[in-house]
């Protein structure tokens, strides 16, 4: 059974939820997606026995030994990433000059290039690592600064947690997703059983919600709402409970604001490991048999 | 710095981590420049999920200019290939030069299509096709909207469709329709990645937004090691101060990192955030806070500050 953790809104305790989630288990693959800001590592400490590059596309550069600046090169880029630049700052010669932030590596300035002027370097920046932590296996990714397909790192990691749980046979994977609604959210949930979305009782949270439920909508899992910190405003999180209601939302339930949370994360540890007797830690055991033994 | 003379800055509002509190410093900030009565534009970056103006309910619609339509809304478009079958001859050709494997063929029955939400709209295949099979349609990726909040100031939204890939184009668009002069705050999306660089990529300064907990300690040191490869001038805001521990100070220490401001841990704030309220209205001592840090942005972008350059 697969289970994504995410959240449209940023910061409303994903990942502490999924780390508590994931200790509440005998053994567990525990898969980090949130590729651009992977934290789970940071409270598990795996010990990782494999790292694989991740290519994430390429970027074009010019040989200025070839290049004949005739600038065709620019009438075909769709990314407004190839202009004629100044030299220096107070050079008057112009020449064609890729923008490494704009380029998308579509390769197609490679083709038009009549001189052959243009060479495509491999992003080779990103990982994906497995390895083993004190609660089963764990598979995280991490995206290099400013590199994209991000959607397919997490399809690397979850492709390598599935083959892990079948070599193993851990019936439990759990996932935690990105925040937002974009590429590598949709490659997170793709798939799974059960989908928790976590939010929070604000304003933003709500409206980030009704978008992010728009999106699971689309999909096949059995999707949660879980309201985290609900004491910061009732009101709100009543609404959001309405809201669930009044759309057939499936309610996991709502947690309260509790600072043990985040000394659990400052001790490397998840709130089950931190404070077992809490009544944060028996509610999160509550929704977790819910949401599991939901038919 | 005196008012009179009029400032032109990009500010970008950024944090690795979500929910930091970047809309809190970017609609907070936003309404404490109003006294400057400079140009003031307020781009809502975050086209995932925008929610800026859920801060600013009494925002008015207002018309883009001709460039953008001269509506209140701009459809963000892109095209993308579509497939005369009657012309194609089914040679391969334009699978091989699409780099994101967006073209499906079957040679063998003859079945040729192209997956939309892998497109890039790069056009390699319109060049690659020798058969004049391919041809263009527009697809909507989102729109962005304006909103005027003052005499001089206004917000600009990016949202993307829902199941959209990437937000990329309508970033790219919001921030091209707020201009280039006066005062421009750039409320980035969250993360490292190619949303978070198309943002930061035209600041002249950056804002990082973060928590003292590992997490956000972890995401910071990320933001920061990007920052550095771009040249970037920046500084740190350190949100819910109290909560956590204290690993963060001395990082930025260590790294002569410029400590932009604390916003303590407090129920009040959280409360007046979760209801969609602004800080500087309700607990006015924020606004000067708010304004210093400012005139110290300005004047690190202006005349530099020895500590944060490389």
């Amino acid at each position: 059974m697969e289970i994504a953790v995410i959240s449209g809104k940023g910061g409303t305790g994903k990942s502490s939820i999924s780390a508590a989630f994931a200790t509440l288990q005998e053994r567990v693959v525990l898969a980090d997606c949130d590729v651009d800001a992977a934290n789970l590592y940071l409270i598990f400490d795996p010990v990782n026995d494999n790292e694989q590059v991740y290519i994430a596309g390429q970027k074009a550069s010019i040989d200025y030994n070839l290049c004949t600046n005739c600038a065709l090169c620019i009438d075909y880029c769709s990314f407004d990433a190839i202009h004629l630049k100044a030299t220096g700052p107070t050079s008057a010669l112009k020449r064609v000059t890729i923008d490494e932030i704009s380029c998308d590596g579509c390769k197609l300035c490679t083709r038009v290039c009549p001189a052959n002027a243009i060479i495509m370097t491999d992003n080779d920046k990103s990982r994906m690592y497995s390895g083993t932590f004190r609660k089963g296996y764990m598979v995280y990714g991490r995206l290099a600064p400013g590199e994209e397909n991000s959607g397919k790192l997490v399809n690397i990691v979850r492709d390598r947690a599935k083959k892990i749980a079948d070599e193993y046979k851990i019936d439990i994977t759990i996932i935690d997703g990105p925040p937002g609604i974009g590429c590598s959210v949709i490659s997170s949930i793709t798939g799974t059983d059960i989908i928790v979305v976590v939010t929070e009782p604000t304003i933003s949270g709500l409206h980030d919600l009704r978008r992010t439920i728009e999106l699971t909508c689309g999909f096949n899992s059995t999707t949660w709402v879980l309201i985290n910190k609900f004491d910061l405003n009732r009101e709100i999180s009543d609404r959001i409970e309405e809201y669930c209601s009044q759309n057939k939302i499936l309610f996991a339930g709502k947690l309260s604001f509790d600072a043990r949370v985040v000394e659990a994360m400052v001790n490397c540890k998840s709130v089950i490991e931190y404070a077992p007797d809490s009544a944060i830690s028996k509610e999160i055991s509550q929704i977790w048999e819910k949401i599991t033994h939901y038919k | 710095m005196p008012a009179t003379i009029s400032q032109k800055i990009k500010i970008a509002v950024a944090s690795g981590k979500g929910g930091t509190g970047k809309t809190l410093i970017s609609t907070n900030l936003f309404h404490t420049l109003y006294q400057l009565d400079e140009a003031l534009v307020l781009v809502d970056c975050d086209a995932e999920e925008p929610d800026d103006l859920l801060f600013y309910k009494d925002a008015s619609a207002a018309n883009f200019n001709e460039q953008f339509g001269g509506k209140e809304i701009y459809d963000v478009k892109q095209s993308v290939p579509v497939i005369d079958e009657s012309n194609c001859i089914y040679c391969g050709r334009c699978r091989e030069y699409c780099s994101y494997n967006a073209i499906f063929l079957l040679e063998g029955i003859k079945t040729i299509r192209v997956i939309e939400d892998l497109c890039h709209c790069c056009g390699a295949c319109s060049y690659a096709c020798q058969s004049d099979a391919i041809t263009t349609k527009e697809r909507s990726l989102g729109v962005i909207s304006r909103f005027v909040t003052g005499t001089n100031s206004s917000i600009i939204e990016a949202r993307g469709k829902v199941g959209v890939y990437s937000p990329v184009p309508v970033i790219k668009a919001a921030v091209k329709a707020a201009g280039d002069d006066g005062i421009i705050i750039l409320d980035s999306p969250p993360g490292t990645s190619c949303p978070f660089i198309q943002t930061v990529a035209i600041a002249d300064f950056v804002i990082l937004v973060t928590e003292p907990t590992p997490f956000g300690l972890s995401d910071l040191i990320q933001s920061v090691e990007t920052l550095k490869t771009m040249n970037k001038n920046y500084g740190v805001i350190i949100n819910r101060a109290g909560m956590g521990d204290d690993k963060i100070y001395s990082y930025l220490t260590q790294q002569k990192i410029p400590l932009l401001l604390e916003i303590p841990f407090d129920r009040e704030i959280a409360s007046l955030y979760s209801k969609g309220e602004l800080l500087v209205k309700h607990k006015p001592e924020w606004r000067a806070i708010f304004m210093e840090m400012y005139n110290t942005i300005y004047s690190i972008h202006r005349y530099g500050n020895s500590s944060n350059q490389r």
